[in-house]
């Protein structure tokens, strides 16, 4: 009994450790971007939102924040599209080489992203399409449809296997099926798949940083900054960073998890027949 | 000759090499209640998707009013399924998914929900219509289903195991609610199961299916009565059964001898037999007398009580006759009282003639 309990509180201290290694660079960053002193040092200069004041005036941040929510936006709509339109051929068609098919289909974030984004600058060049934005957004639909694609068989894995067979049943094609059944059953995968792909490109530098050419995405703009100088603009850059995509991750949970118990709600007010 | 409803000419359904239906030949008639019966993965339900255009056919022909439906696809069928899962859409309120065979057909929105309510409201749940279907009892649900398969007023209704997933209670009341439903709508209903209280209770005609083929068909009292072959004879009711050999044959007569001694038995008209012939006697356990040491009658045996069932007002005896050979013998519960038969006790059982069912060997 006591070394059970023993081996819990070990377990416990265990996980906040590995929770703090997490987290303190960024909760370090976080902190030292309201720091008054220009070098982030010990003991803190005292508080501060100065570098928030200039972080927001430097036109290079807005710029390269504004070229980050348009390549998350369309790249996040173009990935969670076609992740969709993969995880229902894996679902509904049964086809020769269709392992073949999902291996290569949920391959990409499995390849260190040096080498995809060195593959895509090569590529892109190849066909004219590098050094911009477009650059960013088509290696980051690349990057991204798996994870959409993932999250959408994951709701489909949960569908009754007769629902799609009832809609033909009452009359409903093959078109108006997948409107009227599969959409709605697997929306919240859908807003899911949407928030988190946001999310992975909002946060991928290194692709972004080979196929990007002058149009600088906010984490490219980050590595720049540390290459050039040493700003505690950085840390006010890297936490609304992280606060952005950690809500967009956070939402895409909420979204994902949220509906799931109905079933047993439901029977509370059941009325009598 | 007028062509049936809907016809099944030699159709075969193969899965790989595994026979899933063997050329099975069925007409349905308009206007009747037909029960698939027999137990799971005897191919009825197999049946019933590919009439549904969910299955196709391996071979053979599938007709509606004389025309071939083989290659029809699905929604262009109206042959609604009421599942066993019941498999409402979880997303749409109550309304919502009876509507959907209407939205198919692109009836407008106004019309649509006129009519569900309509529905809903003869199934006597018009007042949930708003309600999410997760938030309804079993019984409610199944009533949603039935409503959503009805709404576009088909000639013929299909239904997989409809009531498996109610209770028991509720089971007896749905029989007599679909068994009515179907008489007011005057429309031919389907309905595959695995239960012979079911089938028996509602259908006009039973289909009995065993390993892909149809064993027997017909009204429920002559497949009670009458059973065709050994496997129906074992799959519904209670029968008893004993084989042996013909011994003598009489006018409508034939004295069949066995392990327990030599039986006297009715042959139904136009069934041939000879002495020497091996037959099976099926009596069932609800034409069997029972006394303490007489019965009277040609057929009785010893034998020794050894358990018994109460199921209601009707009670269940297990006889062991010897031999490995156990018999039920179902009576009334008050019957029994004024026998005052025990475990353990030696009784005498027998049957008259005309009550046992004589089953060439095959």
């Amino acid at each position: 009994m006591r070394a059970a309990g023993l081996v819990t509180w070990i377990l416990r201290a265990y996980v906040c450790l590995a929770l703090l290694f997490v987290f303190a660079p960024i909760i370090t960053s976080f902190i030292y971007s309201f720091d008054a002193s220009r070098y982030a040092a010990f003991p803190w200069g005292g508080f501060s939102t100065q570098w928030y004041g200039e972080a927001l005036a430097d036109p290079a941040v807005a710029s390269s924040f504004r070229n980050t929510v348009i390549v998350a936006l369309l790249s996040a709509s173009l990935a969670t599209a076609i992740g969709f339109a993969a995880a229902y051929t894996d679902y509904r068609y049964k086809f020769f080489g269709k392992n073949a098919y999902l291996a290569l289909a949920l391959l990409p974030p499995t390849i260190p992203a040096i080498i995809l984004g060195l593959a895509m600058l090569v590529f892109l060049s190849r066909v004219s399409l590098s050094g911009g934005l477009h650059s960013i957004i088509i290696s980051h639909v690349v990057y991204a449809i798996p994870f959409a694609m993932a999250l959408v068989r994951l709701r489909l894995s949960q569908m009754p296997a007769d629902l799609e067979a009832v809609a033909w049943n009452l009359g409903a094609g093959q078109w108006l099926t997948l409107r009227s059944v599969i959409l709605p059953f697997t929306l919240p995968a859908i807003l899911a798949a949407l928030f988190l792909t946001m999310a992975v490109s909002f946060d991928e530098y290194a692709i972004a940083w080979f196929v990007s050419g002058f149009s600088e995405t906010l984490p490219v703009h980050i590595l720049i900054l540390l290459q050039r100088e040493v700003s505690p603009k950085v840390n006010v850059i890297g936490s609304v960073a992280f606060i952005i995509s950690m809500t967009l991750i956070v939402v895409a949970q909420i979204i994902l998890f949220a509906r799931a118990p109905a079933k047993t709600r439901g029977r509370s007010f059941k009325t009598g027949s | 000759m007028t062509e049936p409803l809907l016809a099944l000419d030699r159709v075969t359904k193969l899965y790989g090499d595994q026979i899933a239906v063997h050329p099975l030949d069925l007409q349905i008639e308009a206007g009747e209640f037909i029960a698939i019966m027999g137990p799971s993965g005897c191919g009825k339900t197999t049946t019933l998707r590919m009439i549904a255009g969910l299955e196709k056919p391996s071979g053979g022909e599938i007709r509606l009013r004389g025309a071939r439906i083989n290659d029809k696809a699905p929604w262009d069928r109206d042959t609604p399924l009421v599942w066993q899962s019941l498999a409402l859409f979880p997303f749409l309120s109550v309304v919502k998914n009876v509507e959907f065979g209407l939205k198919a057909r692109g009836v407008e929105a106004k019309e649509r929900h006129k009519r569900s309510m309509k529905w809903l409201e003869r199934m006597g749940i018009a007042q949930y219509h708003s309600r999410p279907v997760d938030a309804l009892s079993g019984g409610e649900r199944q009533r949603v289903a039935l409503a959503r398969a009805l709404v576009t007023e088909p000639e013929i209704l299909l239904l997989d195991e409809p009531l498996s997933a109610l209770d028991a209670y509720l089971v007896v009341r749905m029989q007599a609610e679909l068994k009515e439903l179907q008489r007011q709508l005057g429309i031919t209903f389907c309905y595959v199961t695995h239960s012979q209280s079911e089938a028996f209770a509602m259908a006009d005609r039973v289909v009995i299916m065993s390993q892909g083929r149809i064993q027997q068909v017909g009204r429920p009292r002559e497949i009670y009565r009458a059973p065709a072959n050994r496997f129906v004879a074992s799959f519904i009711g209670a029968n008893n059964m004993i084989t042996g050999c013909v011994r003598d044959v009489g006018d409508n007569k034939a004295a069949i001898e066995t392990p327990f001694g030599v039986f006297q038995v009715n042959r139904s008209p136009g069934q041939t037999v000879r002495a020497g012939d091996a037959v099976t006697l099926v009596i069932s356990a609800d034409r069997l007398s029972i006394g303490q040491d007489d019965v009277s009658g040609p057929n009785c045996l010893r034998g020794t009580v050894i358990g018994e069932e109460f199921v209601g007002a009707v009670m269940t005896l297990h006889i062991d006759l010897g031999a490995d050979t156990v018999f039920r013998l179902q009576l009334q519960q008050h019957a029994l009282e004024q026998l005052d038969i025990a475990q353990g006790q030696q009784v005498v059982i027998g049957w008259k003639p005309e009550h046992a069912v004589l089953l060439p060997e095959s």
